[in-house]
């Protein structure tokens, strides 16, 4: 007998398949912006996130500023984020030991950095690694507080794609959790994280 | 064949007789007319940000042609690619021999209930009502899904299943299948609604089950992309994963995507890019699911692959933007088409992936189309939709054989258009119909015309023909 495996690939041996053709590949693999941090502020701000742009040094008082304002006292972290963005005033819940879910479920927010920022799309992407931690930490919480570094932020998709590495567990953020199933519609906040703030540090 | 392909829906009307009574809902056409003008402005504003649009569909129309050409390949190296980090790889050459995996994968987990992301393949092979056969209880997370879902009802169109239902229909919906009711009809409170509904559901499932947008055959890396957070919570909290995917959704390496993540997002929501896309290969350790399982499903691809026009069906990246462009779709709604595939798409897509010209209602499919293209100029991967339609009503009228009154009346005509005289005669008598216009038109032709003119007025044909006329004034020219 015939498993599925051998049938289904015994079957497709069997059409006759046309020829590969070669891929034509004259899409624009990076476009050129005059000023690619304006336009990534543009488009995140455009689906709905908060942004803002900070001088490096400066980070951890706005870090301090954003969750004042907010009035968080619990923030989930990354064990491996820049310590001094854990700023006082706040109680920080690094995830070393894991966090159990319960306990992610009922945190203010969570601060995290990102691999690759994409301009265009106002895209971030969180590939899992260095300050960034495991993908339940920054999608359980209803806060999400980004750090974006200006030399992570590229233009287009194909540039963001050769820069991942395509074995880490990715995550395209692109705005807060969204839907357009009522009426096609696009409203904020279902599932994910409602609010996304992101940090563009200069 | 042997058991009936789920991908269209058992005892579902022929698709005249279905858009005949979806045509009376006003409020459907209301609300449909309402969704697609919406989306259709949204997505050509996006569409137009990009001035390599046109280069971008060529490469995914490549790709995805590469694809076909060498799945037997490319799946071998997915297989491979997704074993080696960890996963385990299933093949179902139906939809009865999928569900079957499925549910003994669940099983096996001791789970009696899990979690779903919205999947096309899932819902083309019945997964639900499988499941719940075998005691399984699948909740459906997405917002668009759980509408269906909650008010017993069956999607109609590909990326927004319940587009057919309004604001104040949704509320209705949620009022009776919800323990919380939502606080209003804005659309806001009805999000809401559905994420006090869904939060423990996430937090406390051991299994989910999705579909798969994309897979690359290089890396075995799977790729879902989505809107709300659903996706990303049962991908990444149950400690069981299964992914069920057409053998067709493979792009063979980690750059194609950035192909089809342009495209996508842009032909289907109409966004740069939607609010979240998953990528993940495997199983990573600390990290999302312990197990993860890959389900290859045919289901009638491989003979969809057979047929030298058709097989550019499978280049489909379930967009749906054919549907939002629609004339036919936007009047008829997507349940007309009896299948989770409706619209253009579906109107290739079910008949072939059901494989049986013989059942009345998918032969019907192919002519849920007036050919005007619009579909074929939007599609991402340059489907040509309205070449396989007629295609495809080829193989219907030859399914029919030669002695249906279609095909009489064709060889009748093939007869007339033979002879001059035969086809003047024909004309002299035709001209007699005229005596059933009113103002010029016949609003109901007697005998088989009947047929014509239930849907369409005819026009009155002239008192004297052409070659006549000619006759009566230019004979003395040459």
């Amino acid at each position: 007998m015939f498993s599925a495996r051998d049938e289904i690939l015994a079957r497709i041996r069997a059409v006759n398949r046309a020829s590969p053709v070669p891929i034509p590949r004259d899409y624009e693999r990076t476009r050129t912006v005059p000023d690619v941090l304006g336009l990534l502020d543009e488009r995140v701000t455009d689906y709905k996130a908060i942004v803002h742009r900070v001088a490096e040094a400066q980070l951890p008082d706005r870090i301090a500023d954003r969750l004042a304002l907010r009035s968080v006292s619990t923030m989930a972290v990354p064990s491996d984020v820049p310590p001094e963005w854990r700023v006082p005033a706040v109680t920080w819940l690094p995830d070393e030991p894991p966090l159990p879910l319960a306990e992610l479920d009922t945190v203010d927010g969570v601060l995290t950095g990102c691999a690759v920022a994409i301009a265009e799309t106002g895209t971030i992407v969180l590939d899992a690694g260095a300050g960034q931690g495991r993908r339940m930490l920054s999608l359980v919480p209803d806060y999400h507080l980004c750090v974006v570094r200006a030399d992570q932020v590229v233009t287009s998709v194909p540039e963001a794609l050769a820069r991942l590495e395509p074995g880490r567990p990715l995550t395209f953020i692109s705005g807060p959790s969204a839907t357009s199933d009522i009426e096609l519609d696009r409203v904020e906040g279902v599932h994910g994280p409602r609010t996304l703030e992101v940090l563009i540090a200069t | 064949m042997g058991v009936r392909n789920p991908v269209t829906w058992l005892g579902s009307p022929v698709f005249p007789k279905a858009a005949h009574e979806a045509l009376a809902d006003t409020q459907l056409r209301r609300n449909l007319r309402k969704a697609t003008t919406t989306i259709r402005t949204k997505r050509a504003g996006v569409v137009a940000e990009l001035d390599d649009w046109e280069r971008l569909r060529q490469a995914g129309e490549a790709i995805k042609d590469d694809v076909l050409a060498n799945l037997d390949t490319y799946l071998v190296r997915l297989e491979k690619a997704v074993t080696a980090r960890g996963g385990v790889v299933h093949w179902a050459r139906d939809a009865e021999e999928a569900n079957r995996i499925v549910l003994d994968l669940v099983r096996a987990e001791g789970a009696d209930e899990v979690v779903k992301v919205k999947s096309m393949a899932t819902a083309e092979i019945g997964l639900n009502e499988a499941l719940e056969a075998g005691g399984v209880r699948a909740v459906e997370t997405d917002l668009a899904e759980l509408i269906v879902q909650l008010g017993d009802d069956r999607p109609s169109h590909i990326l927004v299943p319940a587009i057919h239902r309004n604001r104040a229909e949704i509320r209705d919906v949620f009022r009776r299948g919800m323990a919380e009711e939502p606080a209003s009809d804005e659309p806001r409170d009805l999000a809401e609604a559905a994420r006090r509904h869904l939060r423990r559901k996430f937090l406390s499932a051991k299994v989910a089950i999705s579909g798969a947008n994309f897979a690359v055959a290089d890396t075995g890396s799977i790729v879902v992309v989505e809107s709300e957070g659903n996706g990303r919570m049962c991908l990444t909290l149950p400690e069981t994963l299964i992914t069920v995917m057409g053998i067709e959704k493979l792009v063979p390496s980690w750059q194609d995507l950035e192909v089809f993540l342009q495209l996508l997002p842009r032909s289907s929501t109409a966004e740069r890019m939607n609010p979240y896309t998953s990528v993940w290969s495997g199983v990573t350790p600390g990290d999302g699911p312990r197990r993860f399982h890959l389900v290859l499903l045919d289901n009638g691809r491989t003979a969809t692959l057979a047929d030298q026009v058709g097989r550019q069906a499978l280049r489909c990246i379930r967009c749906s933007a054919c549907l939002n462009v629609c004339p036919v779709y936007e009047r008829t709604g997507g349940q007309a088409y009896g299948s989770v595939y409706p619209g253009p798409i579906g109107a290739i897509l079910a008949p072939q992936l059901a494989g049986d010209m013989h059942d009345e209602q998918a032969a019907s499919l192919p002519y849920a189309s007036s050919l005007c293209g619009a579909c074929y100029e939007v599609c991402p991967v340059r489907i040509n939709i309205p070449e396989v339609l007629t295609h495809l009503r080829a193989e219907a009228v030859r399914a029919k054989g030669k002695r249906t009154p279609e095909a009489i009346a064709m060889a009748a005509a093939a007869w007339v258009f033979a002879d001059p005289k035969r086809y003047e005669a024909a004309q002299k008598a035709g001209s007699l119909s005229r005596l059933l216009a009113r103002d010029g038109r016949i609003k109901r032709l007697p005998g088989p015309g009947a047929k014509w003119t239930d849907s369409r007025d005819a026009p009155a044909v002239p008192k004297e023909s052409f070659r006549a006329w000619w006759r009566k004034n230019h004979v003395q020219r040459s």
